[in-house]
């Protein structure tokens, strides 16, 4: 359920790389419940935008507002905490390669539970998210012996453990075959509806957009080149917007 | 301004950036809320996993020297010495810096090519979008688990080594157990053991922090993993040389050679 309530704002974002010039003013708004998707070329900056708004990379100018906070405002402490309601599920999935599933899964348990709650609590959080996904079987196995598919919903069940507000997708389907791919969308969709989180899509996997999009935004040349429901924008006589929609 | 030109040169902005990421170090040490289980965790990997290398290096560096030894002193009629001499070379000089050279190669580059690969597969970012600080998580527990290991892999390099050494003296020789153990601790006094000692605290620091930093800046994948284990050990074992010169200097300031 969209509501009016803003849950990410980002206005005016500049980013820049040497002379590459990633973000020029760019601006959205998320609101609570909705699905965005940010649609672009390869390099065009999308995957640089959710880092900023993660904080993973510092802009050069611009503000990103989350859940009424200005995050440049923010200490590390207080940034620290505020991951808890935004979960990032990275393009390579990012699964500590090192530990088992239960082990990843804990993982952000630590920082944000204390060890009472751990104790209590961390047992039935990781099942809980394992059957979201459907793969509480794997619960004590390495990523290394799971398929990208299989590590794609594990990396998902690590994101929504802590049941975040907001969830950054970078580019979840892509390196999977179309099968795989519907049924990571058919999962973002089913999780949103569980816990009714707001998300930001990186994608120009157009099934993926097709499916999960109430409102789809395309990164161009670093600026919000143009905004509206994919129904909307293929049907956009512009040729550049067009390009991307060619043969659908 | 000159001057400060001369000196931006990819040597001596590489030499900036360990200083700053060192200083960071010092910083989260002193922070609290410590990440004990890694640092036990990471001292296991770092030293038990070690110890076989490091003991059967150290135990043909003991005999090696010793069958090598043997026919100089010999030659000189102070075969007697042996194991005055075996020891004392071994305590000050040999053991500490072979075990430091190991561990470099071992110790640097695993580090360097595990942090380098969770870099490039976005682990580490990973880490932070938790809230974790990865820092303190991943280079403050592996640096202070080498700073321990070190010195812990030293010691017994020099026990395993003098054994190593009896051995040796006894191929060609007739050296009792006793009176080889003996003569070898007769000659040696805590100037030997002290700086000995306090310099693998050093080498185990400075192999820490260069893997770890060449680890946690990788970049360009596959290709910058690789590079980083490597140069993690060609950096530290130059470093250990250094850090040996300096020890070596300021124990003879000292006056404890």
């Amino acid at each position: 359920m969209i509501q009016d309530k803003a849950i990410i704002e980002v206005d005016r974002l500049n980013k820049s790389f040497g002379q590459n010039h990633v973000l020029r003013d760019f601006s959205l708004q998320l609101s609570e419940g909705e699905n965005l998707v940010i649609l672009g070329k390869s390099g065009s900056g999308k995957s640089v935008l959710i880092k900023c708004i993660i904080r993973l990379i510092e802009p050069d100018s611009g503000t990103i507002n989350i859940l009424d906070q200005d995050i440049s405002l923010l200490d590390q402490d207080e940034m620290d905490l505020l991951r808890a309601d935004v979960g990032f599920l990275f393009q390579s999935n990012a699964l500590y390669d090192s530990m088992t599933i239960r082990q990843n899964l804990e993982f952000p348990l630590r920082r944000h539970w204390t060890k009472e709650e751990r104790d209590q609590k961390a047992e039935s959080a990781v099942k809980e998210a394992l059957e979201d996904v459907g793969l509480l079987h794997t619960i004590d196995m390495m990523p290394a012996e799971l398929s990208g598919g299989m590590r794609k919903r594990i990396a998902l069940a690590r994101t929504i453990i802590l049941h975040p507000k907001v969830i950054l997708y970078d580019e979840p389907t892509t390196g999977l075959d179309p099968i795989t791919g519907r049924e990571i969308s058919e999962l973002m969709n089913r999780i949103q509806e569980k816990y009714n989180t707001a998300s930001i899509i990186i994608s120009h996997d157009m099934n993926c957009i097709r499916m999960t999009a109430n409102r789809v935004i395309m990164l161009i040349e670093g600026r919000n080149y143009a905004e509206g429901t994919f129904e909307n924008l293929i049907k956009n006589q512009d040729p550049k917007v067009g390009d991307f929609f060619e043969g659908l | 301004m000159a001057l400060l030109d001369k000196l931006d040169t990819p040597f001596f902005r590489e030499v900036g950036e360990i200083a700053r990421f060192t200083g960071r170090f010092f910083r989260e040490v002193t922070k609290p809320k410590q990440e004990w289980e890694e640092f036990v965790n990471q001292s296991y990997h770092i030293g038990y996993k070690t110890f076989t290398l490091v003991g059967i290096t150290a135990f043909i560096m003991g005999l090696v020297l010793t069958i090598q030894s043997r026919p100089t002193l010999v030659e000189f009629g102070a075969d007697a010495l042996l194991p005055s001499m075996v020891s004392v070379s071994l305590v000050r000089e040999i053991a500490p810096v072979i075990t430091a050279l190991i561990c470099a190669g071992k110790i640097g580059s695993g580090i360097g090519a595990e942090l380098g690969s969770m870099r490039v597969t976005e682990q580490i970012d990973a880490m932070e979008v938790s809230g974790t600080n990865p820092f303190k998580y991943l280079v403050v527990t592996r640096v202070l688990a080498s700073t321990v290991m070190v010195p812990i892999l030293s010691s017994l390099a020099i026990a395993i080594s003098l054994y190593g050494g009896y051995l040796g003296a006894n191929l060609k020789g007739d050296v009792s157990w006793s009176l080889y153990w003996y003569q070898a601790y007769k000659a040696l006094i805590y100037g030997d053991f002290i700086p000995a000692m306090v310099k693998t605290i050093f080498f185990g620091f400075a192999i820490g922090i260069v893997g770890c930093y060449k680890g946690y800046n990788s970049q360009k994948g596959t290709e910058g993993v690789g590079r980083s284990a490597t140069t993690a050990v060609i950096v530290a074992s130059l470093l250990v040389f250094i850090l040996d010169l300096i020890a070596v200097q300021v124990a003879d300031v000292l006056g404890l050679t």
